[in-house]
């Protein structure tokens, strides 16, 4: 048991979550007052949103692609939903669709012209952030009733005859985390989906069409950025076109944070919820040290830097 | 399934070029039920060509490809041929390095899904590893980039030998023993005469021709792409084998070749190395000069030994000591040797652009000057050395990794179990190099699962379990005793 706790593999897979439990440590430390509901929710409320883009550059980072569109195609699903799927739901909707149904030919491009997805993405990014900008030259519009009612809504169960009130973020990222574990992870279609990230070649000697696989895998990235945008104007109830500009490297960020890799399909969606979840509170812990927010990306490199150093150095023992 | 005629594949006539290289010229190709058909021939002479358009990944220009009596030409692909029976273990390993055991084989069977199939999954597929390698020592949820090289092979071998609910008709082995040691690779060989005998098929191509001659029931020779020889086993034996792949130079000139035993101790010591993992003291010595081999079972520290010596350069470490550059000649060259998108050229001279530099930049022209050179020293089969490294024959990227460190400043050469799936035409010349370049003074630390190399070394070391278990000389230099060193303990406990 000592020896399996001590091996670099359980060391590797701990520490997102160790690095998000020190977090949180020092910051129950510096502000006591943090510890509450009412904190967590505070603290953690956009960690919905970072979360599930995450996710989304996650499917990208797992057939060893990189998404720098994903930002821009949040704030553009974020304009769509304060707008269009709030005034004509079903052409709203019908939009959304498109912008997936938009990612999954992404893939196909990619994967059929064998282009590098850095620059398609990187040229997609400002196609988006111009469409939004058509859709909402402004900040404003306003968010359905319903989206905000779900992003409001309060969890509370019953365990060992206690009230249990998980703040919402957490019970959310939860949900997250286990549903797409269960379909990248355990599920078999899943594990053929990572594969394509190991050794393409392997997969498609054995059958399978790289095809299919990069047009699903984009499309998800799509579903979850259509989610990641939904779910942010369920919190700030108005939109804007660079509502989400930061989210293109907060999600590469915590995709790496929570284990996962740039290349050879080696990903980790639980760690990436986490490593979202650590990017957002890293923002909060800076505020209480009374950082000002010059300093503030700098300072969350910083954090992004320390935790792959400690990773590098379980790599570099276990290579010893 | 099978038709009456007993032949589960026939391949007529089939050709296929990449652009102004001519891989197959118009190949007939029968396999029998029941049958081992052993295919030889020199690299680049299209074997693993042809294979890849029989297992469906590659399409062939032209020809026709009749599987169990029926025509499947158009549109034959990968996915057809597995649900023919169909399977292939490739040269260069297909697996994805980030799976565990049991989702590598899930990989293989589109109809392994719905509830517990990771449960069945790597039941199969150690039920198979159990069968075919007793005591491998792999389990179902080792993720298979952690594995060495040669479990890696096992796991592939008995991926192809599983089976869901498709048939399973014949099943090609490319170069299947190239990783495996003697003991594993004589597992796997009576295996499959084992399920020859239950009337599946199975196609051989080794470079090892004892393999070839002692388990295949008919013998196809193969040779610029086209098929020149075809007998039963029986009729051929070592010398018309290499004979008929077009070597002038027999197998024996090997052993004939004596070099003037040197006494040892007459030149420095280049490198002095103690296994960190050791505990007997005993160390390894290499003198300038010297070819020193590296022999027991594959994945014994062996590979670890080399990276230690390469490690320890410019630096004083305990255990190491090394004078003079040094240079690696990788194994896994996939993995650790070519760099896939430069050209032949680039790959070559790559240890040696800080010789090349004129001012601040590389000269071009002698860059290609030393390219041109190994080009012909080694000879390079390509028209071009500008082209793509991967646009070579498997045994020729294994040459240009080897004109990349002789061609290098280095005095010391490490060598990774080298010849791993070269034929014996490019064995024979490489080893004539190694040792006009032994005599020029360079050294050479060579670890090889072959008895047949260990021949041209002058001082061998056998390893066992991290350690060096025997020294021998050259003159005490037996097939026995090394066999004897790497199981000792085996036998005693």
């Amino acid at each position: 048991m000592k020896n399996y706790l001590l091996s670099p593999k359980f060391m590797r897979s701990a520490l997102p979550g160790v690095s998000l439990a020190i977090l949180l440590m020092a910051i129950f430390y510096t502000q006591p007052r943090a510890m509450s509901y009412f904190g967590l929710n505070l603290m953690l409320q956009y960690t919905v949103p970072i979360a599930l883009a995450t996710i989304a550059q996650m499917f990208i980072l797992t057939v060893n692609d990189l998404d720098l569109s994903i930002g821009p195609f949040v704030g553009l699903t974020a304009c769509i939903g304060a707008t269009l799927l709030q005034t004509d739901p079903v052409f709203g909707v019908m939009a959304l669709l498109a912008c997936i149904a938009a990612y999954a030919g992404l893939g196909a491009l990619i994967h059929w012209r064998n282009l590098p997805s850095i620059v398609v993405t990187l040229g997609m990014s400002f196609v988006w952030l111009g469409i939004a900008v058509l859709i909402l030259p402004t900040p404003g519009g306003t968010a359905p009733a319903w989206i905000k009612a779900i992003m409001g809504f309060k969890v509370t169960f019953q365990l060992f005859g206690y009230n249990v009130v998980p703040p919402f973020p957490v019970f959310a990222a939860a949900i997250i985390a286990i549903v797409v574990h269960l379909g990248l992870m355990r599920s078999s279609y899943g594990v053929v989906l990572r594969g394509a990230g190991g050794n393409p070649r392997a997969i498609s000697r054995a059958g399978w069409s790289m095809l299919k696989i990069k047009m699903t895998m984009f499309a998800l990235a799509g579903l979850f950025g259509v989610l990641a945008g939904l779910s942010l104007i369920g919190l700030t109830s108005a939109a804007d076109a660079h509502i989400a500009d930061r989210y293109t490297l907060y999600s590469i960020a915590g995709v790496i944070l929570g284990g996962g890799e740039f290349v050879g399909g080696r990903v980790s969606p639980a760690g990436a919820v986490i490593g979202a979840m650590t990017l957002t509170l890293a923002g909060s812990f800076l505020i209480f040290l009374r950082i000002s927010p010059d300093w503030q990306v700098g300072a969350q490199g910083g954090i992004l830097i320390l935790v792959l150093a400690l990773r590098a150095l379980i790599n570099w023992r276990e290579a010893r | 399934m099978s038709s009456p005629s007993g032949n589960i594949v026939s391949l007529s006539g089939v050709a296929k070029s990449y652009g102004a290289v001519r891989a197959l010229v118009g190949v007939d190709l029968l396999v029998d039920a029941g049958e081992c058909l052993g295919l030889v021939g020199h690299n680049g002479a299209g074997k693993s060509t042809l294979m890849n358009v029989l297992a469906g990944t590659l399409v062939p220009d032209r020809g026709s490809i009749v599987v169990s009596g029926g025509d499947r030409t158009a549109n034959y692909k990968v996915s057809l041929a597995h649900d023919l029976g169909i399977r292939c273990v490739f040269q260069e390993l297909s697996l994805c390095p980030n799976l565990t055991v049991a989702e590598n084989a899930r990989i293989f069977h589109p109809n392994l899904k719905g509830w517990g199939w990771r449960g069945r999954a790597g039941r199969m597929i150690i039920g198979k590893l159990d069968e075919i390698f007793p005591n491998h020592g792999i389990a179902d949820d080792d993720v298979v980039g952690d594995l060495s090289i040669g479990k890696r092979q096992m796991v592939e071998i008995a991926r192809a030998f599983t089976v869901t609910d498709e048939p399973l008709h014949l099943v090609i082995l490319d170069e299947p023993t190239s990783s495996l040691d003697a003991v594993t690779a004589q597992q796997l060989l009576t295996f499959m005469r084992k399920v020859v005998g239950e009337g599946r098929s199975c196609i051989l191509i080794s470079h090892l021709l004892g393999e070839i001659l002692g388990y295949s029931d008919r013998i196809v020779v193969m040779r610029d792409g086209a098929v020149v020889a075809e007998k039963p086993a029986g009729a051929f034996d070592r010398n018309s084998l290499v004979a008929a792949m077009g070597d002038v130079a027999d197998e024996d000139k090997i052993e004939a070749h004596e070099r003037i035993e040197k006494a040892r101790g007459e030149t420095p010591v280049v490198v002095r190395a103690c296994p960190q993992t050791a505990g007997n003291g005993r160390e390894l010595i290499a003198h300038k000069g010297e070819i020193v081999g590296l022999a027991g079972l594959a994945g014994h520290g062996q590979t670890r030994m080399l990276l230690q010596i390469y490690d320890a350069v410019g630096k004083r470490t305990a255990s190491t000591d090394v004078a003079g550059p040094v240079s690696l000649v990788a194994g896994d060259r996939q993995t650790d040797g070519i760099f896939h998108l430069w050209s032949i050229g680039q790959n070559v001279t790559v240890r040696s652009l800080r010789s090349m530099v004129r001012g601040l930049l590389i000269d071009p022209a002698r860059e290609k000057a030393q390219a041109e050179e190994w080009k012909d020293r080694i000879k390079i089969k390509t028209p071009d050395m500008a082209n793509n490294i991967l646009s070579l024959s498997g045994g020729n990227q294994q040459k240009a990794l080897f004109a990349r460190a002789l061609g290098s400043d280095a005095e010391i050469v490490l060598m990774d179990d080298p010849m791993r799936g070269v034929d014996i035409g490019t064995k024979l010349e490489v080893y004539d190099l190694i040792r006009q370049e032994a005599e020029e003074g360079r050294t050479f630390l060579w670890y090889t699962t072959e008895m047949d190399e260990l021949h041209n070394c002058d001082h061998v070391y056998v390893f066992r379990n991290g350690r060096i278990v025997a020294e021998l000389s050259r003159s005490e230099l037996t097939e026995e005793k090394v066999l004897q060193s790497s199981f000792e303990e085996s036998a005693a406990s």
